[in-house]
């Protein structure tokens, strides 16, 4: 850091940038919005689903399993488990939870009504259909 | 200590200890259920000790900051802090809620606390480091105003350094960008797209100024480096971190349903986001070759390089491990992840927080320096934690490079817990690191309690 490179210089050029690449991204923000009508699968965004992501919130999901590849890694990723297990599947495994298997993890039983667990396969469903870009690799998820 | 109001630092520096021990110990029970799966079950389910884990985090961080702030501002305003009262008031506030919130995520159902605190008048709850209940996080926004409020007053009656600026920037931005978390749209790719305007700009983009901040400050006490120099540096890096770190944000918006332009804007800029942490490395070690005193305090200027090291191969190094998109296609949300998360948040943030608690806290004892044998004892809890989290994070990323091979690179991929045992035996290492880390920080709790000289208080 010579003498012709002065503070005042680095602060300018801080201001400068962090103004610059802050309303960059809020323009690309901008343009993502108008762009997700296409890939985020709105369409399909009912009452049901909205309760389904309700009760995927309050009953803390996230804390073991992953959606989308965000969460935790305890458990299997569920952006794909509709395609991966079916409705039926899904249901039928809530409901038996926790397996009491010796040493297995567990999964907590939260006597979900039918009501509440079709809410919950059509947010799996409705999720599974949005485009992520191919991702996961593979049904594994 | 010049300013006697600095010492409202103290409970914010005790408080965060206490919290971290408590993280790690819901950290070791988390390490042991990922190998020993029914290990608490009912009664602490795995989400349960992972929400807990994660927002001790982040709670004790930010009594970190508060308290680093509180010593800082008034030193380098030249006055004393506009309102102790207020931040001492704010310290319980903040202390109790917090410990409210961790005894509902532990006694309380999680849907029965969201029922009990308002979640279905604005739905905040379930999100993955924003699990708080609405009034915690209102409480959140009430201790984080009036916090800025008695810093900014503060500094607006005394000297504003550029120190002081930069790290107020930083800290009005971790409070502006909170606000998103009461943004949750029933459009999950929306709900994730501004998650990320907390989670990724707060520790890839206001947290760098708050952490290059303490930094600095941290050097030029204990370097006795000129402090143009040291502005100098520390504009640079902030720069290299907002510039880099705020395109950055596209490298979460790979695959959540987002435009795929995102790969490359997120791949180009996030590549070089380690160069702000390799700056802030080079700066560090520069300052203190360059160093005009001899600081009694040998601890601190440990943790300070460590600081710079650390955050540069957590975040920098093993960030940049898996953030093209290429590659993230096949290593998103895997142990990759994991690995990388524990040592950048350890690199950067827990490490410059205890490199200002081990430089404060003596002074807010009364002393320049603690006596030779509590500071070497302070040491060995720096290696013992820092090489312990090195190896977590080599267990972590050959669990999560086996896993991403079974899994999702093979051609015949294994479902997901047929492949997490295969790859238990990496946990089973992890674990007994996290032991070591435990051990770690019992030393350097012990390192307080070391009685021996201490060096008199000279004014710094």
């Amino acid at each position: 850091m010579s003498g012709t490179f002065t503070k005042a210089m680095a602060r300018n050029i801080f201001y400068g940038g962090a103004v610059f690449f802050f309303l960059l991204l809020v323009a690309l923000s901008f343009d993502t919005m108008g762009g997700l009508p296409k890939s985020d699968n709105r369409a399909n965004l009912t009452e049901s689903v909205l309760r389904g992501k309700h009760i995927w919130e309050t009953r803390n999901c996230i804390g073991c399993h992953t959606i989308l590849g965000e969460g935790a890694y305890f458990a299997p990723e569920l952006g794909n488990v509709y395609p991966r297990r079916g409705a039926e599947f899904i249901k039928a495994w809530i409901k038996s939870q926790p397996t009491g298997t010796p040493g297995r993890r567990q999964m907590p039983q939260f006597n979900f009504t039918d009501q509440e667990l079709d809410d919950l396969v059509a947010f799996l469903k409705y999720t599974s259909e949005i485009d992520t870009q191919k991702w996961p690799p593979n049904i594994e998820g | 200590m010049k300013y006697s109001s600095q010492s409202v630092a103290m409970p914010y520096f005790i408080a965060a200890i206490g919290l971290f021990v408590g993280q790690i110990i819901f950290g070791l029970a988390m390490g042991l259920q990922y190998v020993v799966g029914d290990f608490l079950f009912p009664a602490i389910p795995f989400n349960i000790a992972r929400m807990v884990h994660t927002n001790l985090l982040i709670v004790w961080l930010l009594f970190g900051f508060m308290g680093a702030t509180y010593f800082l501002v008034p030193e380098e305003a030249e006055t004393e802090l506009y309102s102790p009262k207020l931040a001492l008031v704010m310290f319980w506030v903040f202390l109790l809620a917090g410990a409210a919130t961790i005894l509902g995520y532990l006694l309380v159902p999680y849907a029965t606390l969201a029922e009990m605190t308002g979640n279905n008048i604005l739905a905040t709850m379930g999100r993955e480091f924003l699990e708080q209940p609405l009034l915690t996080k209102i409480g959140i926004v009430i201790v984080a105003l009036a916090f800025l409020f008695n810093i900014t007053m503060t500094m607006l009656k005394g000297r504003k350094t550029v120190i002081s600026i930069v790290l107020l920037m930083g800290l009005w931005g971790l409070a502006i960008f909170f606000l998103f978390s009461f943004y949750n749209p029933g459009n999950l790719v929306k709900d994730k797209f501004y998650w990320w305007w907390v989670v990724h700009l707060w520790v890839e983009g206001v947290w760098e100024l708050i952490m290059a901040a303490i930094l600095a400050f941290v050097l030029i006490k204990v370097t006795g480096v000129d402090r143009e120099v040291i502005e100098k540096w520390l504009y640079v890096i902030i720069t290299l971190a907002l510039v880099t770190g705020l395109i950055g944000t596209g490298h979460h918006y790979f695959w959540i349903g987002t435009p795929a332009y995102w790969q490359w804007l997120g791949s180009v800029f996030s590549a070089l986001e380690p160069i702000p942490f390799f700056a802030m490395t080079v700066f560090a070690f520069n300052m203190v070759n360059r160093r005009r005193r001899e600081h009694p305090n040998k601890a601190a200027v440990l943790w300070a390089l460590g600081t710079g090291v650390m955050a540069f191969l957590g975040a920098g190094v093993w960030g940049f491990l898996h953030t093209l998109a290429p590659v993230n296609y096949y290593t998103h949300g895997s142990q990759i992840t994991a690995a990388h998360g524990h040592m950048a948040f350890y690199g950067a943030y827990v490490l410059v927080v205890l490199t200002m608690i081990s430089y404060a806290m003596p002074l807010l004892r009364g002393r320049a320096a603690n006596d030779e044998r509590a500071q070497v004892c302070e040491m060995w809890g720096f290696w013992l934690m820092t090489i312990s989290m090195v190896f977590i994070t080599l267990f972590l990323t050959a669990a999560g490079i086996l896993q991403v091979w079974l899994q999702r690179v093979s051609s015949t991929p294994m479902p997901f817990m047929a492949v997490q045992e295969q790859i238990s035996l990496f946990y089973w290492m992890r674990l007994w690191a996290g032991v070591v880390f435990a051990a770690g920080l019992v030393t350097y709790l012990a390192s307080f309690f070391v009685k021996g000289e201490s060096k008199p208080l000279i004014h710094a």
